[in-house]
């Protein structure tokens, strides 16, 4: 499984998540000092129930919290968008 | 309990009214991301602060425990934190971050 295979298996999982679609964004950012570290620039799409009800920020905090691990390694940046299933279908 | 390093980044917060925690600084980031908030702030404020988390390792550590924020940029107004680069561009977009600089909100 790859960085972002994985990612996307963990969101899913961790967050109960009905659509999730990660895109390694990496390769944009190759030979920056950021990238020195070996962690990859991901964009992420999460669509959640669990969302519901709460304010960008605290969606973005479950979306952390759920890949704490992966924030201290392979993750060195994370574009997030988070929405609720309603908000996906609108 | 007391940690000093917690309590430069209370005191700094406390300090500026508006302040980027960032990579690099307000004329040179070093980080897409930060670049972008910089440049969003720019466009509202003549005047505000930055901090450079390169120049000083343990605030930069310090700063992800003390906003529960995995990442940099952060940025904080009035003593509170508002997010990193996605959630400013967002506020920009909805104009809420306009709302939140204007003078004497």
């Amino acid at each position: 499984m790859d960085r972002r295979e994985h990612i996307e298996t963990k969101l899913t999982r961790e967050l109960e998540a009905t659509h999730v679609e990660i895109v390694d964004e990496s390769h944009l950012h190759a030979g920056h000092a950021g990238a020195a570290g070996g962690g990859g620039h991901f964009r992420a799409l999460i669509v959640s129930p669990r969302f519901e009800g709460l304010a960008s920020l605290a969606r973005q905090r479950l979306v952390y919290g759920a890949l704490a691990a992966e924030m201290e390694g392979e993750i060195h940046a994370l574009s997030i968008r988070a929405l609720t299933p309603s908000e996906w279908r609108a | 309990m007391s940690d000093p390093t917690h309590d430069r980044i209370d005191a700094l917060v406390k300090e500026h009214r508006v302040l980027l925690f960032m990579k690099g600084d307000r004329r040179v980031p070093q980080c897409g991301f930060s670049a972008t908030v910089v440049q969003i702030l720019d466009s509202l404020l003549p005047e505000y602060a930055t901090f450079d988390v390169l120049s000083d390792d343990e605030i930069r550590q310090a700063i992800k425990e003390y906003s529960s924020w995995p990442t940099i940029p952060q940025l904080y107004v009035g003593g509170e934190f508002q997010g990193g680069c996605d959630i400013v561009r967002e506020l920009y977009e909805t104009g809420e971050l306009q709302q939140l600089l204007a003078p004497g909100a």
